[in-house]
């Protein structure tokens, strides 16, 4: 009879690791992993203690930081200089009107042009974007969702044109649009379509570039508009389980595609209960693809996560204060075994963070990877009474909200995670939530340090913050009628008519026509229209 | 919370202008606000300055609270402001969200009554809100 410590170390002796020593700074030599033989090891079934057998032996996290602001290029200049200081992937932010499929000439672009994120309106500008930066060897993440197909497209298309075939291209698209009516708000068509979108892209994806992620599903931003830690890791697995379906409709056998599927979670400032969400998130993720989905593949069971530290714990007063938040969150990500991480910045409850305060938050994780020693041993935290209890009880708990939603849909997660979003009922929980945590601050019951507890030097003169000038808008504008103005007008009026016919054809992947739409110059704002004709539009019901 | 309803009869208008989603802290505000005693009407999502500035003359609301996270304050909040002057109205406009201390003056001098940064207590926003409608 082989223990289950016999088979880990089979698996851990087969595994590639780094070059470093393991032992504490007093020199006692560490093992790997701890726990009984007959106990759950890291890399098996279902995965609680960590997707692999080696976790951070073979590779440490990537520390992926999220940039984004102004015109390409000055993103592109951000981009390089997280390169030269250690990062060692890119997470690319955009801004306003290119998360809802705008360009930059769109009246309600207004004021929103390159403040929050880069500027994208054409294939022009993601070739300044990646301008110099070897997409064949760095990962590339997109945080972008309604128009995500579209975005994709430029990307895939400018990779091309540089010469690196698309089957090279490593990364994520965030593309999780069930989220963004739940929680962060950025949709323009309705889910149903929205859905046909997705469904295209991991299609897509799972045929033509088997390094990249094709979708993104994110708890970090259920979390930021104030669900519970067992609100995000359910609503977020209930999301996962719809795209599982929506492809398994789509034909794709469930090994296909489910080894592509990646997460996104929140660190939040209550330590332990990030932790036990993590490793509930594993265990939950992997049964429910082997019993209800009959993935085969360990891959396809196994969750595999980039975690952000919390924006919303990050406080306006004592900014520097967020350092120490941030490096707090940042160990529960890692302790709870996160595959990348980006960390937050001391000023960005008050803008962009500086060059400065970003490089700052990239330090947080060096220490955390460099000097705490944390990483040589895998779940470190795994049989601690309270983690082991808490991770039981988040997973309970989750699973009573998946018996909700499944109910709605009368069996199918798909449907159930729909009706949820039109009825309403995510937006009304993830308020309610919100408001209990404002009301427990309120009443002095959560103590916020320099808020409502701790405020000597609030005072201070805030700290020199970045500033993005109106005159990127204008540079922006600019950029995009030259781009207008120099391509052939008759090419990319046929591109957008053949986006309008295969949009009203449900059974054609868009991909094909939305990468030769671009290839023509058809910008963002002209593509997301032209479907837009077809799929209509999503109006939220305002409600308090 | 503050318990002193000083403006029980006051109606509020909260408003998300332009692209940005973020609609947390704007449920959290209305809420806090209905429960000091104020009617409170939101707007939803994706507002133009013009539709703003319509709903608060049509519904006569006595304050525009525009809650607004995205960096476009500097733009848009002023044309709000414009908007309902141009109406012939005279209701004072609330900021609140992500504003640098910075821009606080220039928002101060385009009208715009106060603006209620990250971190201000339920008790707090009471009060401001109270304080601009006993001025106005």
């Amino acid at each position: 009879m082989v223990t289950n410590r016999e088979r880990w170390e089979a698996e851990f002796g087969a595994s590639k690791l780094r070059d470093v020593g393991h032992t504490t700074m007093s020199g006692i030599p560490l093992e790997a992993v701890y726990g009984p033989d007959d106990g759950e090891f890291p890399g098996e079934y279902p995965y609680t203690r960590g997707p692999y057998s080696s976790m951070y032996r073979s590779k440490l996290w990537t520390m992926r930081m999220f940039a984004g602001f102004g015109t390409a290029d000055d993103t592109n200049w951000r981009f390089k200089e997280i390169i030269k200081s250690g990062g060692d992937g890119l997470s690319t932010a955009f801004d306003m009107p290119t998360l809802l499929g705008l360009d930059s000439d769109h009246p309600m672009s207004l004021g929103e042009v390159g403040r929050c994120g880069v500027a994208i309106d054409s294939l022009a500008d993601m070739e300044d974007l990646y301008a110099g930066i070897d997409l064949g060897e760095i990962t590339t993440s997109m945080t972008i969702n309604s128009p995500a197909a579209v975005v994709f497209a430029m990307f895939v298309a400018q990779a091309e044109k540089s010469g690196i075939h698309r089957s090279r291209l490593g990364g994520t698209l965030q593309n999780d649009i069930l989220k963004e009516y739940q929680a962060q708000k950025e949709f323009v068509f309705p889910p149903r379509p929205s859905m046909r979108l997705v469904r295209d892209t991991i299609s897509f994806t799972a045929a033509e570039m088997p390094r990249w992620h094709s979708i993104s599903i994110s708890g970090y931003h259920i979390r930021e508009a104030g669900s519970t830690a067992v609100e995000e890791l359910a609503f977020t697995l209930a999301n996962g389980f719809a795209y599982v379906e929506l492809a398994m409709q789509a034909g794709l056998p469930v090994d296909a595609f489910a080894p592509r599927l990646s997460f996104f979670f929140n660190a939040h400032i209550d330590f332990f209960e990030e932790i036990a969400k993590y490793r509930a998130a594993r265990r939950v993720w992997a049964r429910w693809m082997k019993d209800r989905y009959g993935a085969q593949l360990d891959r396809s069971m196994q969750l595999r996560f980039h975690t952000q530290t919390a924006g919303v714990s990050l406080t306006a007063q004592q900014p520097e204060v967020n350092i120490v938040r941030t490096a707090i969150e940042a160990l529960a990500g890692v302790l709870g075994g996160t595959q990348s991480l980006h960390t937050n910045s001391m000023d960005e409850a008050m803008a962009l963070p500086t060059e400065k305060s970003a490089r700052i938050a990239l330090r947080t994780q060096q220490v955390i990877a460099n000097e705490t020693n944390v990483a040589h041993v895998a779940d470190p935290l795994g049989g601690s009474y309270f983690v082991e209890a808490l991770t039981d009880e988040v997973e309970r708990q989750a699973e009573e909200l998946f018996a909700e939603i499944i109910e709605f849909g009368n069996g199918s997660m798909l449907d159930g995670v729909i009706k949820g979003i039109e009825d309403n009922w995510f937006q009304g929980r993830i308020a309610d939530s919100a408001y209990d945590l404002e009301r427990r601050f309120n009443h002095g019951e959560r103590i916020v340090v320099g808020v409502n507890g701790f405020t000597e030097g609030n005072d201070e003169e805030q700290m020199p913050l970045l500033r993005i000038t109106g005159e990127d808008e204008a540079r922006q504008r600019k950029r995009l009628a030259e781009v207008r103005a120099d391509r052939d007008d008759a090419k990319v009026q046929a591109a957008l008519a053949r986006v309008r016919a295969e949009a009203a054809d449900p059974e054609i992947n868009l991909m094909p026509a939305l990468i030769d739409a671009v290839n023509d110059y058809a910008t963002l704002g002209e593509l997301m229209a032209a479907m837009g004709d077809v799929f209509g539009r999503h109006v939220e019901v305002p409600t308090i | 919370m503050s318990d002193q309803i000083q403006h029980p009869s006051a109606r509020v208008l909260v408003a998300k202008v332009g692209l940005d989603g973020h609609d947390r802290g704007i449920k959290v505000v209305a809420r806090i606000l209905r429960d000091a005693g104020y009617e409170v009407i939101y707007t939803g999502l994706f507002q133009t300055p013009e539709m703003v500035a319509a709903s608060a003359v049509d519904e006569d609301v006595d304050l525009v609270g525009l809650s607004m996270l995205s960096g476009a304050h500097m733009t848009l909040a002023p044309l709000v402001v414009e908007q309902i002057r141009a109406r012939g109205a005279d209701i004072p406009v609330v900021v609140g969200g992500i504003v640098p201390d910075h821009d606080l003056a220039e928002l101060k001098a385009a009208g715009i009554a106060a603006v209620l940064t990250p971190g201000a207590t339920a008790e707090h926003i009471v009060a401001q809100i109270a304080a601009v409608l006993a001025e106005h």
